[in-house]
């Protein structure tokens, strides 16, 4: 047993390399594969699952529960979260956000949309999604040099893709960028968060209202329509899918490059053998575990696990940096080899919730990055890499902005 | 020879097997729940082993045949 005060409060977010999880939380994985940590406001007790072994067995596990409750707690620092302390219970359900439930509310709202996510649906999307990426492209080839590949690219790409299969104006982006950031920004506080998720459910409850009286050919549409559905539950499957379906990809294909750039064999590799490429996607995905600050459950009721007693009300962490670079299950996990095989990783999460758009995801990453190295063979960093900015601040890790040139 | 089990109820769509092994597992049209293409595999199969590893929601597995 460890003495208290050598047990963590919550997971470092601050890294000493952009590619690398904090050394303090690799030093943790390396300590124990599962341990106690103190929380977020309050510093109460739970736990961090590190390994890759036990991060799988515990998403898998429905006696780990997503349905949050008190009291109040983050592995990571949530200024403004202190004033809600003293709440008791479960927090309320937010209509439609199945990823905060449990089966069968959680089955019920996921069935509603695994048809439009399967791998046949997302290969159909394929020219589609060519198209966006191509346009990108070519405005960054007619731009000035250098460019940030963040906004011209890495950006617009999966939002420009969500917005269509969802069938939310992309012109209207204003009414839910600035919203989806403050949701992702840890520090945003809990009054700006709330305000941000009520401005998005007004949007999208709005706009299926209308396609419920004018129906397109789009998923909003077909939720719209579905009898089974509250306006509230549809309102936040839209805001689910959209705010999940770009924020996630677009740091991916940001901070991709950035790797493969910095990683110029792995680039040339990519470039010289395009058949590389989906396996390149999954060995970059386990590679940068973009899901910096874990995936969180709460004990449900008393029970023993891998030899700890845990207790109801409990939260743990799942760190998935640490199970995508664990030894115990990767061929040298620190290095990034696109001939390697990255799959397996956690990145998409495991078990009943893992990510619902992660053939769409997939599919962008591919077209994204193939054409990325064969349009701009020569692309380079425009500034050494300690300069590019990194957010460690958002629920995804990332870089802010990535001045390329060519 | 394996025979492939696959448990429509526990599926949750991810389309790993269908990803993974798209010669033996597809995802129904409406819920993207799996649907086999094949009853068996080869036991030296490895997509097939491989897609019942990835599957997240332990819905597959293999048996002797």
């Amino acid at each position: 047993m460890s003495a208290p005060d050598t047990v963590p409060y919550g997971i470092p977010l601050e890294r000493e390399h952009p590619f690398d999880p904090p050394a303090a939380v690799m030093a943790l994985h390396r300590g124990a594969e599962m341990r106690r940590m103190r929380y977020h406001p309050n510093g109460e007790l739970g736990w961090l699952v590190t390994s890759h072994r036990l991060a799988r067995k515990v998403l898998a596990d429905t006696r780990f529960s997503s349905r949050l409750g008190s009291p109040i707690q983050a592995p990571v620092p949530m200024p403004g979260f202190e004033a809600y302390a003293d709440f008791e219970g479960d927090f309320p359900v937010t209509p439609g956000m199945f990823i905060e439930m449990d089966p069968p509310d959680h089955t019920r709202l996921r069935r509603k949309l695994t048809g439009v996510f399967t791998v046949k649906r997302m290969k159909q999307l394929e020219p589609r999604i060519a198209q966006h990426v191509d346009d990108r492209l070519d405005a960054l080839a007619a731009g000035p040099r250098p460019a940030d590949l963040v906004r011209e690219f890495a950006v617009p790409v999966p939002s420009m893709m969500i917005c269509e299969l969802l069938g939310v104006p992309y012109e209207r982006r204003e009414r839910f960028e600035a919203d989806t950031a403050a949701i992702f920004t840890l520090d945003a506080g809990a009054e700006a968060k709330g305000e941000a998720v009520n401005r998005l459910y007004a949007f999208l409850g709005e706009l299926a209202a209308a396609k419920r009286e004018t129906p397109t050919d789009d998923v909003l549409s077909d939720l719209a329509a579905d009898p089974d559905l509250a306006d509230e539950e549809v309102a936040g499957l839209a805001v689910l899918l959209l705010v999940a379906g770009h924020e996630t990809t677009a740091k991916m294909l940001a901070l991709g490059a950035l790797a493969l750039l910095e990683h110029r064999d792995q680039w040339d590799l990519l470039r010289e053998r395009p058949e590389l490429t989906a396996g390149a996607v999954e060995e970059l995905l386990r590679y940068l575990s973009i899901i910096h600050t874990g995936l969180i459950r709460q004990v449900k009721a008393d029970f023993e696990f891998e030899g700890h007693r845990l207790k109801a009300r409990e939260y743990v962490t799942v760190s998935v940096q640490t199970a995508n670079r664990d030894e115990a299950h990767f061929t040298e996990p620190d290095e990034l080899d696109v001939t390697g095989d990255g799959r397996g990783h956690l990145t998409f999460g495991h078990g009943v919730h893992q990510c619902l758009g992660q053939q769409l995801a997939r599919m962008e990453m591919r077209i994204a990055f193939s054409r990325l190295v064969a349009r701009f063979p020569g692309l380079r960093p425009a500034v050494p890499l300690d300069e590019v900015p990194l957010v460690t601040g958002q629920n995804f890790y990332g870089v802010a902005e990535l001045p390329v040139t060519w | 020879m394996k025979r492939i089990i696959a448990d429509a109820e526990q599926c949750m769509s991810s389309g790993m097997c269908a990803l993974t092994a798209p010669d033996h597992f597809d995802q129904d049209d409406e819920d993207g729940r799996v649907v086999l293409l094949a009853e068996e595999a080869e036991d030296g199969d490895g997509d097939v082993a491989d897609a019942v590893r990835l599957c997240p929601a332990a819905a597959l597995r293999l048996e002797p045949a």
